[in-house]
């Protein structure tokens, strides 16, 4: 049967044909499109890779951009912590120093109180002796005249004399 | 039952209408035998259409070499109508049923020594290569400029069949080797491919049966076998002329080497007898239904309508079917080249 049989003439026809389309098609056909298709493989992988490299390096900086803000705020609150403290205890020491002041004043004001009033007494005391011996003189030049006459004397005298200093 | 819908009414006018057309007669019996082969077989004229009287027909150049007379070129109009020209004419009957040939000195019909026509394959081959070229080589110079650019539309489907065939069939049957022999396969891929869909264009440009022709799938399974042989190694070789058997099964008679070589012939054998097949009987089969309008004629009018319609169909359909079969084909064919230059490409395996 011809159907089954190889024809010589088309064979030879075939061969050449398909040689030029295959020696066509193999040096600027199929090599081309797969190089190329390779290569854009490789473009978009590499893109990506690019891509996703990008992506982490901006986490990671966003991450680090947080953690210095974390740490700038927290040390924002220590150093506002401290100045709160720094002026509770600036406002405590000022309190304790003024109230050691003032006790100080005090104490010296009651010291110097007592000195006076000390001084006071015996100054007191001197002038007493002084009047004393004073009124004793004027006392002993009248004793011989009237002795109910010279205690009042005395007495009024001596009155007249602790109102006079005091 | 009343038909409601305005186009179902119509419909059934047109089918009663056509009791009315006069019924022709076949004025002769057809062959469909003679039909069918006629259309998958070659000829020396590339016969497009006849209106009326007239036949629209390519004649093609005739290159014949007498076995006494030397070389010869002519038109292949000179033998129509069974015409005689320089002693040669297209045989009517006998074995070289439609070919050319010549008588020698006994008065018998014998071929010429030589005939290498331009025949209705021949040229349907090259203008489906032509067809190949101009698929492929604008997609490939439009690569080479937009090396980064996604592709569109056409140059897509394109991309997506060599990707589709380089990654799916020719990576992983050949491994790493691939890049030798993926041009030869994709050529394969893509020549049978655009053949099978050029064939199943019923007009001019298409139409011809050239991946139904047993030559040409003897070519490119010829090519197989040399690129598998060619590329078989040490191990390969080894495994064919003294396999891994019991001694008894190659030493004093080689049994299994001789199933081996066999096996090495069949390969493509069976790629040749598969792609040859199946195209064949697609055109076949699709003639044949159309031939069934035709046939039905003289079965009066009523048959002629209902089978013509029902020829219809299943032409559509079976177009569809031929539409996927020589995609498979083409797909199958270098599937199978693949798995056997891969098979061929063998390392020593330690069992």
């Amino acid at each position: 049967m011809s159907l089954l049989t190889p024809d010589i003439g088309l064979l030879f026809w075939m061969t050449l044909s398909f040689g030029i389309v295959f020696f066509i098609l193999a040096k600027y056909g199929f090599p081309v499109i797969s190089r190329a298709v390779e290569k854009r493989n490789q473009y978009i992988n590499d893109s990506l890779q690019a891509a996703r490299e990008a992506e982490a390096r901006l986490a990671k900086l966003n991450a680090e951009g947080d953690a210095i803000l974390e740490q700038a705020r927290s040390e924002r609150n220590a150093l506002l912590h401290e100045a709160q403290e720094m002026k509770q205890r600036i406002i405590s020491d000022a309190k304790e120093t003024a109230e050691a002041t003032v006790r100080l004043q005090k104490e010296r004001a009651a010291v110097e109180i007592e000195e006076t009033k000390k001084k006071a007494l015996g100054e007191i005391k001197d002038q007493i002796a002084g009047i004393s011996v004073a009124i004793a003189g004027k006392v002993l030049a009248n004793e011989l005249k009237e002795s109910e006459q010279q205690n009042r004397l005395i007495d009024r005298l001596l009155d007249e004399e602790l109102t006079l200093n005091n | 039952m009343i038909v409601k819908n305005n186009r179902i009414r119509l419909y059934i006018f047109l089918f009663f209408l056509v009791f009315l057309i006069p019924s022709a007669h076949a004025e002769e019996e057809l062959s469909v035998k003679e039909i069918v082969f006629e259309h998958i077989g070659d000829a020396y004229n590339w016969h497009i259409a006849t209106v009326g009287e007239k036949e629209i027909c390519i004649h093609l150049p005739v290159i014949v070499r007498g076995k006494n007379s030397g070389w010869h070129i002519f038109s292949s109009s000179r033998l129509s109508h069974g015409a005689e020209y320089n002693g040669f004419r297209i045989a009517v009957e006998g074995d070289y049923k439609g070919k050319i040939v010549e008588r020698n000195s006994t008065g018998e019909e014998v071929r010429p020594s030589i005939d290498i026509s331009f025949t209705k394959n021949v040229l349907g081959l090259w203008i489906n290569c032509i067809v190949l070229l101009l698929v492929i080589l604008p997609v490939a110079r439009w690569y080479k400029r937009h090396t980064f650019e996604p592709p569109k539309g056409f140059r897509g489907a394109v991309e997506m069949l060599i990707t589709n065939v380089q990654d799916e069939l020719i990576k992983p049957c050949i491994g790493e080797d691939y890049r030798r022999y993926s041009p030869y396969l994709l050529t394969v891929f893509f020549f049978i491919f655009v053949n099978n869909v050029m064939g199943l264009i019923p007009f001019f440009p298409g139409g011809a049966n050239i991946t139904g022709n047993i030559t040409i799938t003897l070519f490119l399974a010829l090519c197989t076998f040399l690129v598998v042989n060619f590329s078989g190694t040490k191990e390969y070789w080894k495994e064919v002329f003294w396999p891994d058997v019991p001694a008894w099964l190659k030493v004093p008679a080689p049994i299994m080497p001789l199933l081996e070589i066999f096996g090495v012939i069949t390969k493509p054998f069976a790629l040749m007898i598969r792609l040859f097949a199946n195209i064949m009987a697609g055109h076949s089969v699709i003639i044949s239904l159309v031939c069934v309008i035709f046939i039905t004629v003289s079965m009066g009018v009523g048959i002629n309508i209902g089978m013509s319609a029902l020829s219809v169909v299943f032409t559509i359909f079976m177009n569809f079917v031929e539409l996927l079969v020589a995609y498979i084909q083409a797909y199958v064919f270098t599937l199978l080249s693949a798995v056997f230059i891969g098979l061929a490409k063998v390392k020593h395996v330690k069992n």
